[in-house]
């Protein structure tokens, strides 16, 4: 184990860690906590000039007034909209493209999956004047249907990676003696390697549900209205509105990043797990 | 392709089974493939060829697009905004780097078997899972006059605050200072998982051999954390030139334009309130996309010889 095990050193140098541990989180929070604190601070605190002191007491009422005054529930609702059919469409693209990419060999191969490779790693800019045109041209602008086609279709790059290297380091035996007893490719598939693929299907769904509801440039380019925009880009237009209301400012964020916080820390295995199994292999 | 591939769902129709049977090993991958492809190529090549094709045209997204040549690029190459976009690229590039030895060095503090350690590693790991517009919006908040903790502190040490954002000397690192914070997030998390993976027999014959600190992280560990570093290195460079969310939320390329980035830059151009300018857009674009080409092509033509190689 690299550096050494901390229980191997002498103990004032475990007792320093033990400190450093909680200082060095704290400090690392910091703007975080901050936050969370002026979050929860009344209006009155930020008008007497109360900016870091603990809460003259504890405003819930900010969140309370974020939900009664601004449309953010409509565009949480709206995000969940967005992401859970993009998980669902992309992780599934990805299922059998990563089949195909893996367990066969053909010519073009290698090729299509470097296009699936570097297609995932292309500035977004290069693909906004089309990608706006052709989901107007389709009548999908401004609709949250417009949004999660383009995240399917961009995010099958990530999750076709993703999942075929994962297929490969399955063992490929299982597949040859099954089409040694003449059972069909489809059939192989779908009864031999998907239920093998249930660990990565749950990594990967945890980690593009984090993605796309984080996903801030897209949605400003290709949604406009609050009935359609998901959260990141109707905090940007909260934000404008709410000028110098730290308090609310503050209550919107959390009130953002509070899914995919929750989502990470229930099904933090396997979040972990795909960004490393992704990574290590990639 | 796609002919093979109807041509494959024809053979599944049942009327020659015997032609199926011969040749579904051939024909399974094209069908597997085949929606993955259909949406890939309509919603990330095409668009790319197109905007390629855009970057010769004048187009306001709506009207006639009028054929200009090299027009759209030799303007570019004679506008100041450009340049100071390309510059503070440059400038995200390089400092996003240090996100790759922090998130090291932020790893190698965690990797540690004491009680309670996985909630540290968690919260550590946390930023990264925040969406950049409120990472923006934190560090706004952190960053502005009068009673940001920052604009605190550092008037605290030199007796005048600094308003980071609305000062274009500061305002771009600033901003990269955001961008940082999960970034090192992100790089702690897989130098965390690499170091799981270090062979701990080889780390303790190093130790007989009397390596120790800097010497064995150089020469035992790093050699090991290779394919992790590998991975950093990729997601930080991309993600430097993909900087856009935190521009736009946290100054919208201000002040005056100073702390553009060029993905910004495009979007402004092509679609805010200054004007359509989607072939100059799509111009702006074409650069940024060369550019990460090179890189890209790095990482692809890596990743080609590992593959050969397995």
């Amino acid at each position: 184990m690299f550096p050494v095990a901390i229980d191997k050193t002498s103990a004032a140098t475990q007792i320093l860690y033990r400190i450093a541990l909680p200082v060095a989180l704290i400090l690392w929070l910091l703007p975080l906590l901050g936050v969370a604190m002026t979050s929860l601070k009344p209006s009155s605190d930020l008008a007497s000039g109360n900016y870091f002191g603990l809460p003259s007491y504890l405003a819930f009422s900010n969140y309370a007034d974020v939900f009664r005054n601004s449309p953010i529930a409509g565009y949480i609702l709206n995000s969940f909209k967005v992401t859970i059919p993009t998980v669902i469409g992309a992780v599934a693209i990805a299922c059998l493209s990563g089949f195909a990419l893996a367990v066969y060999r053909f010519r073009m191969n290698l090729l299509i999956f470097f296009l699936f490779v570097a297609g995932n790693f292309v500035p977004f800019q290069i693909l906004m004047v089309p990608v706006r045109d052709l989901t107007v041209s389709t009548g999908l602008y401004n609709t949250i249907t417009g949004l999660a086609l383009f995240h399917i279709a961009f995010q099958s790059g990530f999750c076709t990676l993703f999942m075929r290297n994962f297929i490969k380091g399955l063992p490929f035996e299982l597949i040859e003696s099954a089409r040694v007893e003449g059972v069909s490719e489809f059939r192989i598939f779908w009864y031999i390697v998907l239920p093998l693929m249930r660990p990565a299907i749950a990594a990967l769904s945890v980690l593009v549900f984090t993605f796309i509801w984080n996903d801030y440039f897209w949605a400003t380019v290709l949604t406009t209205s609050a009935e359609t925009q998901p959260v990141t880009a109707g905090l940007y237009s909260l934000n404008g509105q709410w000028i110098a209301q730290w308090q609310l400012v503050s209550a919107g964020s959390i009130i953002a990043a509070m899914p995919p916080v929750l989502m990470f820390f229930l099904m933090q295995k396997h979040f972990i797990a795909g960004l490393t199994l992704g990574a290590t292999k990639g | 392709m796609t002919g093979s591939a109807t041509a494959a769902s024809a053979g599944t129709q049942g009327d020659n089974r015997g032609y199926w049977k011969r040749n579904q090993r051939g024909l399974a991958p094209w069908i597997f493939l085949a929606p993955g492809m259909a949406m890939f190529s309509l919603y990330v090549i095409y668009p790319i060829i197109a905007s390629m094709w855009l970057s010769f045209y004048d187009w306001d997204g709506l009207g006639a697009k009028t054929w200009l040549g090299f027009q759209n690029y030799t303007e570019l190459f004679d506008d100041d905004a450009f340049y100071t976009s390309l510059k503070n690229n440059i400038i995200w590039l390089a400092l996003y780097m240090l996100a790759v030895p922090a998130g090291l060095f932020v790893a190698l503090f965690l990797n540690q078997t004491v009680t309670g350690i996985r909630i540290y590693k968690s919260l550590f790991f946390f930023p990264f899972v925040i969406s950049q517009v409120v990472v923006g919006l934190i560090f706004s908040w952190f960053y502005a006059p009068n009673f940001g903790l920052f604009y605190n502190l550092i008037e605290w040490i030199t007796g005048t605050g600094v308003a980071v954002l609305a000062d274009d000397r500061y305002v771009t690192y600033g901003i990269i200072a955001a961008g940082l914070w999960p970034q090192i997030a992100y790089c702690m998390i897989l130098y965390l998982t690499g170091l799981n993976n270090v062979a701990p027999d080889q780390v303790e014959a190093a130790r007989l051999d009397g390596a120790r600190g800097w010497k064995m992280l150089w020469h035992v560990i790093l050699p090991q954390l290779r394919p992790a570093t590998f991975i950093a290195v990729v997601v930080t460079v991309i993600g430097a030139l993909r900087s856009f969310d935190l521009v736009s939320i946290m100054t919208d390329g201000g002040p005056y334009g100073s702390s553009r980035v060029l993905s910004f830059y495009m979007y402004e151009q092509a679609l805010s309130e200054y004007g359509y300018r989607m072939g100059y857009g799509a111009a702006i674009a074409v650069i940024l996309f060369a550019i990460m080409m090179i890189f890209i092509s790095g990482f692809i033509w890596k990743m080609v010889r590992d593959e050969r190689g397995v």
